[in-house]
């Protein structure tokens, strides 16, 4: 039997007729009680209970997926990984996700196929080259890798952009940042699982949480469709589906869940090297390794729980994709769907304290959840293991709302939050 | 009549022979041929390799259910990735390329690749390319990814249409049981809209000799022809490919070749879905071989091509269809040999010919296999639309079950595979009537896949997803249906997984010893079939993506030599002549110190507030006092969001007691028209406030100046101008040339200035006078970029350039209202906050820098070690000054004045000193100059 | 593309329209004192409903703003009705 994966592993297996490979995790009932029980199995939950068992030597810990895990926005996202903010506290968030994916396959010993292949968000305007420049200098003072580039430099990066004269919003430049990239979704939730899995962590699908135990006002544990579960502390990451849980705690969130939906192309041979944004058009892009385009851009802006979206939105962003890159008007599209985001105010995440003793948040990642899973993962396992802030994650509690110390990255990321 | 080609009718006109290229080879079809039937008519196999392994690949489908043929298609230079040849119809010249195969399908290099098949299994790349990096083997893997290569070329001309198009009834799919439907529903008085994705209708009929007592294709005509009579429209090449909310529908309707296709957006007040069924594939060793296709894909070709797949014929099926195929296919020539199924396990002999079919130890030849396990109705429509699926047990497949809002499905696509049931449960749905599934002729026996069983067996033929590979994930606890399709990526190919749904649901189902529908259900997702992305696209490009706004004096300033450029949604004059750009604006800048510069400051936003509670209501608005303003005077002030920060800044003029006209930000016109739109209606009394923006019906010109006063006065306008009677800040109404003109004495720039405003129409007149008399006193027009740098001398801000999203009125200097306005205004209580309140905010201060030195960069962040502590927002050199200027946001810069600060771009240090932000004329003593 | 009833226009394509917030949320006082938590509730808080939900929307084309209700799982739209208060 193989546990660990490896070359050589995968050699001697195949050898065998791949009989011999361990699961990637148990199917386990829930246990009465446990240190620590995690809401919501996608990959915030399973990198929380991965960092919970590796940093903080805690693993007496259930995560419970109302279906199957990673099936949420984990298994719907553009797969974007990338640091290109603006303020030093996202930067310090952001850039902590970015590290701990450049390790990640190694960590997990599960190849989640992070592909550091730059993003570059263009400017087309002398004022947009004037803020380029000012988030470039931001993003270097905050210790993150950026570079301003001209026009012929994004042109040689990105050749299949429309540099001709019928251009309607002509390219003068961009950010790009070097170590930005894209990562195979489904690997890192399933990486997660399995290494969380591998530490003693019991991963409980099929588990839909109905309501909180609670004892003197304190959240002590959760009703499932599963029975009853005792938790020393409960930490919630459910997305989209955050309000709707909290709710039963008698709380409310800064937060409107919408559709956000995404594309992808038919599997072509490589035509594009790197991810692009091009903010006027609204339309972002890269290129699987599989080969096919993966597109997204702004959300429906109707309050939505239906993981789809409608037709005035696919059409402007797939049409500013024609419009950024008129060869590509004759790919076809493959494949559309959605996901729920949950966005707040500022566009950034709420983590801490929800308001009731023993159940915190890990919520409130709106259009950016993905590449933040490895961070929020193991700033939620500090803070549940712990009861405070690791100080990375100290900006984002839930009471920046009250003393009005907003971290608005909505303008900094060029894509409609 | 070629090899394969037989002299049965065919919805095919063999006098109109058709030449082409497949591969470097040169073959011949007919009018009416798809890329398939005609390289099947000369008796090409082998039209494709496999994404992973390149195992050679025929056919296995007739239409949108084939996964294996995928071709590049180049017609007049026009060059086309991923057709698939069992849909795109023939054109003469085509040169046709199997995809991902080189030098050909026939003899791929990467054949070899199957040799690897071991380690090449689902998932491999998740089990190893860690170490060193996986950067290192990135590149070749995405080499051999991917099927088309997509030429770099921008295609002339292949644009889509696109119409909203709306009917009573839809009716989606143009085979028996659609027909039918559609026909009684427009002689019921409804409008009908037929659609098919067939260039011909008529669905799996051309397949039968009879419907209904004649031919079909008379059967098919007096369909048509009632239709069409009875008012009914059809689309025929009509792919249905999504199904979104509120019952709209979206139709490609495609052209010839090579043209992209018209978009529909289809609202359908009810639909009707007749999509039919396809045979699914028999899951057995060997199962992918080139030969292998299905009944169905057999008859069709037979039917509406002509040809005959082969001459020795295998046929393996569990269900009581086959029986007329058999008789179908023997009366065009072939030998059809059944094989039974449940008397044990078979597979298939031969490699890229496939050379007959081996059952307990007994090989049969045969030169083509034709395989069914059954009927799965194309329920994805259904499924789009949030319909709801049931297992139907004796029937072996999903069929529709709780219905969307709106809709109702018939035929074979609701499991009613009879002909007579099928077109009555037409006729029922017409009619409102209740459908209930009717009893069946049609009987099958399961034929799913057995795990452990031997041999190679095929589930995802174009993604090589074999049964093994479903064994594997079972075994390591990718159970779930989710799980299963991704972890395999079975279903996730170009033809989405129309073969291979059924089948992996039913290994698994196997595997873990559940029944079928306890694995999970099949979700799909629009397009139905692929669709270009042109068809999203429209002709909404170029200019009509965003189309800029234009001024009413623009061939003024055109024929004044005005360099034209976008400035907030705006064509407006960047600056007058063709030149040095740099030298141009700088004279224009000095030219307005001197004398005067006439500015067209049309755009500027001009919203007016009336009735009895509009001083009530922008004093709520604003930031600043309003309600003091009095009649004739204007007032500089913000309007913040309920988080006070500055959304928008500018003068409102209040014209008489219940009268006000805001002035804000041409590029922020629409949301603040909606944003006092959505405070005026909360609460007030809706008849005693109105909104009214008449941004484009008044054209503005303005003369900022020291002569600014004496061009006025040139005018002739029945004003005292001079400054005891005209003060700053306050604005008359006057005529021009018998039209109202208002005249406001407003500064952007520090100097004497007046904005003319006049109806739109009239403006060019004013333009004319203006600059007529400005010539004389030694001013002419400027551009916007002038305009920028003169009011940078002053310190006035562009909100959105010098503000950023925290910006609050007292980080500008203008603290007094948050400290002393009583009443309530947007904003107010976050004005107090502990961000708001606390020490170190980013102020507005001016930078400068030592003598000699160039300006500073924009976008440059003024730093404290290695800390940002603000940035450059601003930065010009000024002509009137002599010397560099800038304006920047630095956190408690308004204390700071005097004190030098590093400077730092894109890692070089500079070094400048806070100053006040206003750099020309501190004492304001230019504005008051007579 | 969805429909939705202008109470004014009748029905119109979503494009017309734009989402302005949930329908109950009163501006404080804001001459009185107002506390933080208040305040902060007033400015951000969501009911975020799974379900039926009760919102505020512009039809862009006239500029009223109407209430809607809908179902925001099922996208299905149950009515809409006018702001405006009924003159005595």
């Amino acid at each position: 039997m193989s546990r660990h994966y490896s070359a050589l592993t995968l050699l001697r297996e195949g050898l065998r007729g791949n009989r011999g490979w361990a699961k990637a995790w148990r199917t386990s009932k829930p246990k009465a009680s446990y240190d620590v029980v995690i809401i919501g199995g996608g990959g915030h939950g399973l990198a929380t209970a991965y960092y919970l068992a590796k940093n903080h030597g805690i693993n007496n810990v259930a995560v419970l997926e109302k279906g199957w895990l990673g099936g949420g926005n984990t298994g719907r996202n553009t797969t974007v990984i990338r640091s290109n903010y603006f303020y030093p506290e996202s930067a310090a968030l952001y850039d902590l996700s970015v590290r701990l994916y450049e390790k990640l396959s190694r960590d997990l010993n599960y190849n989640v196929m992070f592909s550091q292949r730059g993003m570059v968000v263009t400017a087309h305007s002398a004022p947009e080259m004037e803020m380029a420049a000012r988030q470039v200098n931001a993003m270097r003072l905050n210790g993150v890798d950026a570079e301003l580039l001209d026009r012929e430099q994004v042109r040689k990066l990105v050749p299949i952009l429309n540099f001709g004269p019928d251009m309607r919003h002509p390219v003068h430049g961009g950010v790009l940042q070097p170590r930005a990239g894209t990562g195979r979704h489904d690997a890192v939730a399933w990486g997660y699982a399995r290494a969380a899995d591998t530490a003693g962590v019991d991963i409980i699908q099929n588990c839909e949480v109905r309501d909180f135990i609670t004892a003197g006002g304190r959240c002590v544990g959760v009703h499932t469709a599963q029975g009853d579960i005792r938790a020393g502390v409960v930490g919630a990451a459910v997305a989209g589906h955050s309000s709707a849980l909290v709710a039963k705690a008698g709380l409310d969130l800064p937060i409107t869940s919408y559709a956000l939906q995404a594309f992808v192309s038919e599997p072509l041979k490589p035509v594009l090297d790197t991810v692009v944004l091009c903010p006027p058009f609204g339309t972002y892009l890269s290129q699987s390794d599989k080969g096919g385009l993966v597109i997204g851009g702004g959300l429906d802006r109707v309050p939505s729980y239906g993981q789809r979206g409608n037709m005035p939105v696919q059409e402007h962003i797939l049409a500013g994709l024609v419009e950024m890159m008129p060869a590509l008007a004759k790919v076809k599209l493959l494949r559309h769907w959605a996901g729920i985001v949950d966005v707040t105010p500022d566009s950034s995440p709420i983590l801490g304290q929800s308001g009731v003793d023993g159940l915190m948040l890990n919520c409130g990642w709106g259009t950016g959840g993905f590449k933040a899973i490895p961070a929020g993962g193991y700033l939620f396992a500090h803070l549940l293991a712990t009861g405070t802030h690791h100080e990375i994650s100290r900006p984002f509690d839930r009471d920046r709302f009250v003393t009005g110390r907003l971290i608005d990255e909505g303008a900094a990321s060029g894509i409609a939050h | 009549m070629t090899s394969h080609r037989t002299a049965r009718t065919a919805l095919i006109d063999r006098s109109k022979p058709l030449n082409f290229i497949f591969d470097g080879k040169p073959f011949q079809g007919v009018a009416g041929d798809t890329i398939a039937s005609a390289l099947l008519a000369n008796g090409v196999r082998v039209m494709g390799r496999s994404f992973k392994y390149h195992r050679p690949r025929g056919p296995w489908g007739a239409w949108v259910d084939d996964p294996n043929a995928i071709m590049s298609v180049s017609l007049d230079g026009r060059a086309f990735p991923n057709c698939p040849a069992t849909t795109t119809p023939l054109v003469g010249g085509m040169q046709v390329r199997a995809v991902n195969a080189f030098p050909s399908a026939q003899f791929d290099i990467k054949g070899g690749l199957d040799l690897f098949r071991r380690w090449l299994g689902a998932g491999f790349y998740y089990k190893t390319f860690m170490w060193p990096d996986w950067h290192l083997f990135e590149p070749l893997i995405r080499k051999m990814a991917g099927l088309g290569d997509v030429s770099r070329d921008v295609l002339d001309g292949y644009c889509s249409d696109q119409v909203y198009d709306d009917c009573d009834v839809l009716v989606i799919g143009g085979g028996a049981a659609g027909l039918v439907a559609a026909h009684s529903a427009a002689v019921a008085g409804q409008g009908v809209v037929l659609v098919d994705d067939h260039p011909v209708l008529g669905g799996g009929l051309h397949q039968r000799t009879m419907v209904e007592g004649i031919i079909p294709a008379e059967w098919i005509a007096a369909q048509v022809a009632g239709i069409a009579a009875a008012g009914g429209r059809i689309l025929r090449a009509t792919t249905a490919f999504g199904i979104y909310d509120h019952r709209m529908v979206a139709l490609a309707e495609n052209g010839p070749f090579g043209t992209a296709p018209r978009l529909h957006r289809m609202r359908a007040g009810r639909i009707i879905l007749a999509t039919g069924a396809l045979d699914r594939p028999v899951t057995f060793a060997n199962n992918d071989r080139p030969g292998i296709m299905s009944i169905d894909a057999a008859g069709e070709y037979l039917a509406r091509y002509g040809v005959c797949v082969g001459r020795r014929i295998a046929m393996v099926s569990n269900n009581s269809n086959a029986d007329a195929a058999q008789k179908m296919l023997r009366e065009a020539g072939a030998d059809v040999l059944r094989i039974d199924p449940s008397k044990g396990a078979f597979c298939a002999v031969g490699g890229k010919h496939l050379k007959g079919i081996a059952q307990n130890g007994t090989r049969t030849a045969a030169d083509t296999i034709l395989a069914s396990g059954g009927m799965t109705p194309l329920v994805h429509l259904w499924r789009h639309a949030g319909g709801k699926l049931d297992w139907c047990a004796d029937r072996q497949a999903f069929f529709p079950a709780a219905a969307p809002e709106g809709m109702c499905v018939i035929g074979a696509a609701n499991g009613t595979f009879d002909l007579a049931s099928a077109l009555d449960e037409a006729r029922a749905a017409v009619a409102g009537e209740q459908i209930l599934r009717a009893a069946t002729t049609y009987r099958l026996s399961p034929l799913w896949p057995e795990p452990g069983s031997k041999g190679r067996q095929w589930i995802d033929f174009q993604h090589d997803v074999t049964l093994k590979d479903i064994e594997l994930a079972a075994r390591e606890n990718y159970v779930s249906v989710e799980h299963l399709k991704r972890y395999t990526t079975l279903g996730m190919a170009s033809d989405q997984g129309k073969t291979s749904n059924m089948a992996g649901l039913a290994a698994m189902a196997a595997i873990k010893g559940k029944p079928l529908p306890e694995v999970g259900t099949t979700t799909f997702r629009p397009p139905f079939v692929p669709v270009p992305l042109a068809l999203y696209h429209g002709g909404h490009g170029g200019q009509l993506w965003s189309p800029l706004k234009r001024l009413a004096l623009e061939p003024q300033h055109r024929a004044a030599g005005a360099a034209m450029g976008e400035y907030g949604g705006w064509l407006r004059p960047g600056w007058y002549g063709g030149g040095n750009a740099p030298e141009l604006i700088h004279g224009e800048a000095l030219m307005a110190r001197a004398s005067a510069g006439i500015v067209d400051a049309s755009p500027l936003g001009k919203i007016e507030v009336m009735g009895p509670d509009a001083e009530a209501f922008v004093n709520f608005i604003y930031y600043n006092t309003i309600k003091t303003l009095k009649p004739g005077h204007i007032r500089y002030g913000f309007m913040l969001t309920e988080g006070g920060v500055i959304m928008d800044d500018g003068v409102i003029a209040r014209l008489d007691r219940n009268r006000f006209v805001i002035s804000c930000s041409s590029s922020h016109v629409d949301t603040v028209r909606s944003h006092l739109e959505a405070w005026r209606q909360d609460g007030n009394d809706l008849d005693r406030i109105f909104i009214h923006d008449v941004t484009q019906h008044w054209a503005t010109i303005t003369i900022a100046g020291p002569k600014a006063r004496e061009i006025v006065r040139g005018l002739g306008l029945d004003l005292d101008l001079s400054a005891g009677a005209f003060a700053h800040m306050t604005l008359r109404e006057a005529q021009f040339d018998g039209a109202p003109l208002r005249v406001a004495w407003v500064s952007f720039t520090g100097d004497t200035s007046f904005e003319l405003s006049i109806r739109r129409t009239g403006v060019a007149g004013l333009w004319d006078a203006v600059t007529a008399i400005g010539k004389d006193a030694g001013a002419g027009p400027i551009g916007i970029e002038a305009l920028s740098i003169l009011r940078a001398e002053k310190g006035y801000i562009m909100v959105g350039k010098d503000t950023d999203g925290e910006t609050m009125p007292h980080d500008l200097g203008f603290g007094i209202p948050r400290l002393k306005k009583k009443t309530a205004f947007l904003g107010d209580r976050s004005l107090h906050s502990e961000k708001a309140s606390a020490a170190g905010r980013k102020s507005l201060v001016g930078l400068t820098v030592p003598f000699g030195a160039v300006a500073l960069p924009t976008g440059a962040h003024v730093v404290e070690g290695k800390r940002s502590a603000g940035y450059v927002t601003s930065s010009y050199d000024s002509p009137t000054l002599g010397h560099p200027i800038a304006l920047g946001l630095v956190e408690n810069g308004a204390a700071r004045l005097g004190e030098s600060v590093e400077v730092w771009h894109l890692g070089a240090i500079r070094h400048a000193t806070i100053c006040a932000a206003c750099f020309f004329d501190a004492e304001g003593e230019r504005l008051h100059a007579e | 593309m969805q429909i939705f009833p202008c109470p004014f226009c009748g029905a119109r394509p979503e494009a017309e329209f734009h989402f302005a917030g949930e329908l109950g949320k009163v501006r404080p006082d804001t001459v009185a004192q107002v506390n933080p938590e208040d305040w902060t509730a007033y400015l951000y808080a969501q009911r975020n409903e799974k379900g039926a939900v009760r919102e505020v929307w512009m039809h862009t084309t006239c500029a009223e703003l109407f209430m809607m209700e809908r179902d925001s799982v099922t996208m299905a739209v149950v009515a809409s009705k006018s702001l405006r208060k009924v003159a005595s």
